[in-house]
């Protein structure tokens, strides 16, 4: 791991350095590593997703996608290589040639600026929608901005629910609600502290098919605030739309990236190719 | 009653009769069973008969008639006879010396040693669960040096009978004359006391029931935090919520719900536990109740004097567990089941006189 983080750790802090306006939000992804027991799960992938940009990552089920994400904020810990947001490398400090493993209250600042939205949306449920956006904006410590007050933060929440258009259910618990509301109320939570980067770990996928598209609005909406948008989606007509960046990735690797265009109708790759035949043709013919 | 005054006779005709008894009522039931069948029975054939095959009429102006159960009146009969006879039992049965009992149910004495019982429960309950708390925390932390004590904490605590626990903790002096607080092997001591000074009755009881009650509450609050699922703690993590704050605010009031009726359980258990501390000589209710039939040989109207009290802190405690469940059942539910008061209310407004009137005029409208 150590060779592989000693050679590049200059490059991102050199470019933060001297661009510090502009790179708010960029992801740099080096030869990322990791393992459950036996199975490697990631096999050196390295991506860079440009500030503000949208990645959309796609592949079979167990080619790493989930995971890939979620080393993003530290949820998991990278076997080797390095993650850095704007420079700043994820989970470490560099001191010196030595990287230190930072502690729990430095990770969850880092993981304030990385809103993350779940697959099974994880809302508290006996919360109501407003607390449950409220909540992090009060209590989690944050790098460089104050804790918000309580009528701060329900301010900036009924705010935040209104952009979903959800401002009339703010009082309703979780189960109250539809999976396309409850989906729509994980964003509003995700986006209340700010984020330079947005995760989204197949946000649709349990999901009636009506309700997709209230979500995936929602997300259409943020891909042109200038946040950074990173994607794990079965949705490819969403993808083609939305996406800066696909990412086909299969068994831990990145087969192949390139702009929605090139991946979808002209992929290089066989294995990209047979992927797409079998998951987007049966969707067009209907 | 009247066969314990002839036994062997009786006995054997007894079922006997029973059975012929029990013979004419089956086929009244079943006879019964066929009415309601009946009523129902026209309406519903002649519905489909005239209406399935012309034009659909709506049902609006048919009149609804509620599904029978006629099982469970007889099942209803059956219980009301056999409370009734036990109430009857009670009342007239002398040997229970009720005057007695009423006699003592308030005596100074007998209020002072319910006080105490309310006072160990109260203690040993709150400093139990805390303790239980951070054992339970402690068992499911990262570090194998905390669930390794907490796991031994449980496994000493859990397998030593409680009277052992008390008897131990009452004689400590025994074992260890003075009690100190220094550098180990060395004479600096900044704090030192004799035993039997610093642990007497109630600090044993004490002592011995919170250590107790807290082995088997970690238990009961390990087994709520891991019903809590997973997403929620890494939701949480993800939205940068401190360590502390996500076991208190996220899983904590989660994992209540699978926590409350067996901690209840346990206090209940705990209250009428108490009585053990008798062993110290701790006047408690139990062995307050012992003192006085020692000496007026009523023992068993102020076992009862004492039962009562244990079934009035139970019924409190049952009312407790009602609305704390259903504070916590906030969002675990769509819609929060009516309280008994809410839904009396509510049966009043039905079936009051002039409640039903106006349900009528509704109707016929």
């Amino acid at each position: 791991m150590s060779t592989a983080l000693r050679t590049t750790t200059q490059t991102p802090s050199a470019a933060a350095a001297t661009d510090a306006v502009t790179t708010r939000g960029l992801v740099e992804i080096t030869k990322v590593r990791k393992s459950f027991g036996a199975a490697e799960v990631l096999k050196g992938i390295t991506l860079t997703v440009e500030p503000g940009g949208v990645a959309v990552i796609v592949g079979p089920s167990g080619s790493g996608k989930s995971t890939l994400l979620r080393t993003i904020n530290h949820l998991e810990k990278v076997d080797a290589g390095f993650i850095a947001i704007d420079g700043t490398l994820v989970g470490y400090a560099v001191r010196g040639r030595r990287l230190h493993e930072l502690r729990e209250k430095e990770i969850l600042k880092q993981r304030t600026e990385i809103g993350m939205v779940f697959q099974n949306f994880n809302l508290f449920p006996h919360l109501t929608a407003l607390e449950n956006v409220t909540e992090a904006p009060i209590v989690a410590p944050r790098a460089g901005k104050p804790r918000l007050s309580k009528a701060e933060a329900r301010d900036r929440g009924l705010e935040l629910l209104d952009r979903v258009g959800l401002k009339d259910r703010a009082g309703a618990y979780p189960r109250q609600l539809s999976g396309g509301q409850q989906q729509r109320v994980a964003i509003a939570r995700a986006l209340a502290l700010d984020p330079k980067i947005l995760l989204f770990d197949e946000p649709t996928s349990a999901l009636d098919p009506e309700l997709v598209n209230e979500v995936l609005d929602v997300i259409r909406g943020l891909a042109k605030s200038g946040t950074t948008l990173i994607i794990v989606t079965h949705e490819m007509g969403f993808a083609r739309d939305v996406a800066d960046t696909v990412v086909f990735m299969d068994q831990g690797q990145i087969v192949e990236q390139g702009t929605p265009q090139e991946i979808f109708t002209n992929p290089r790759e066989v294995r990209t190719r047979s992927f797409f035949s079998k998951v987007i043709e049966p969707a067009f013919n209907i | 009653m009247s066969s314990t005054a002839t036994p062997v006779a009786q006995s054997a005709p007894e079922p006997a009769s029973a059975g012929i008894e029990s013979a004419p009522e089956t086929p009244e039931v079943r006879a019964a069973g066929p009415v309601p069948a009946g009523e129902t029975a026209p309406a519903g054939t002649v519905g489909s008969g005239s209406v399935g095959r012309k034009a659909a009429t709506d049902y609006a102006d048919y009149r609804l008639v509620p599904a029978r159960h006629p099982w469970r009146w007889v099942g209803t009969a059956v219980v009301a006879v056999g409370v009734a006879g036990i109430a009857w039992s009670l009342a007239t049965n002398p040997r229970w010396e009720w005057g007695v009992v009423a006699q003592w149910f308030t005596a100074q004495s007998i209020v002072n040693g319910l006080m105490e019982t309310l006072k160990l429960t109260a203690i040993s309950g709150a400093l139990g669960f805390i303790l239980g708390f951070i054992l339970a925390l402690m068992r499911l932390s990262a570090s194998p040096l905390l669930v390794s004590v907490s796991w031994t904490f449980s496994w000493i605590f859990r397998s030593t009978p409680l009277l052992v626990q008390m008897l131990l903790w009452y004689n400590l002096g025994y074992l260890y004359e003075k009690i100190s607080l220094g550098l180990p092997f060395t004479d600096v001591r900044f704090f030192e006391a004799q035993t039997t000074t610093l642990i007497g009755q109630f600090a044993a009881a004490v002592l011995g029931l919170t250590l107790n009650q807290a082995a088997y509450s970690a238990e009961i609050i390990r087994g709520g935090i891991l019903s809590v699922d997973q997403g929620q703690l890494e939701a949480a993590t993800a939205l940068g919520i401190p360590a502390w704050r996500r076991s208190t605010r996220i899983v904590l009031p989660q994992a209540m719900r699978a926590i409350l009726p067996t901690a209840f359980n346990e206090v209940i258990g705990l209250v009428k536990g108490t009585s053990i501390v008798y062993v110290l000589a701790y006047s408690e209710l139990f062995y307050t109740v012992q003192v006085i039939y020692n000496r007026t040989q009523q023992v068993l109207p102020l076992l009862l004097v004492a039962t009562l009290w244990y079934v009035v802190i139970t019924s409190v405690l049952s009312v407790f567990q009602y609305y704390i469940e259903r504070h916590y059942s906030k969002g675990a539910v769509r819609t929060l089941p009516l309280t008994p008061l809410q839904k009396a209310r509510k049966f009043l407004a039905i079936h009051t006189p002039a409640a039903r009137e106006s349900k009528q005029e509704r109707g016929t409208r």
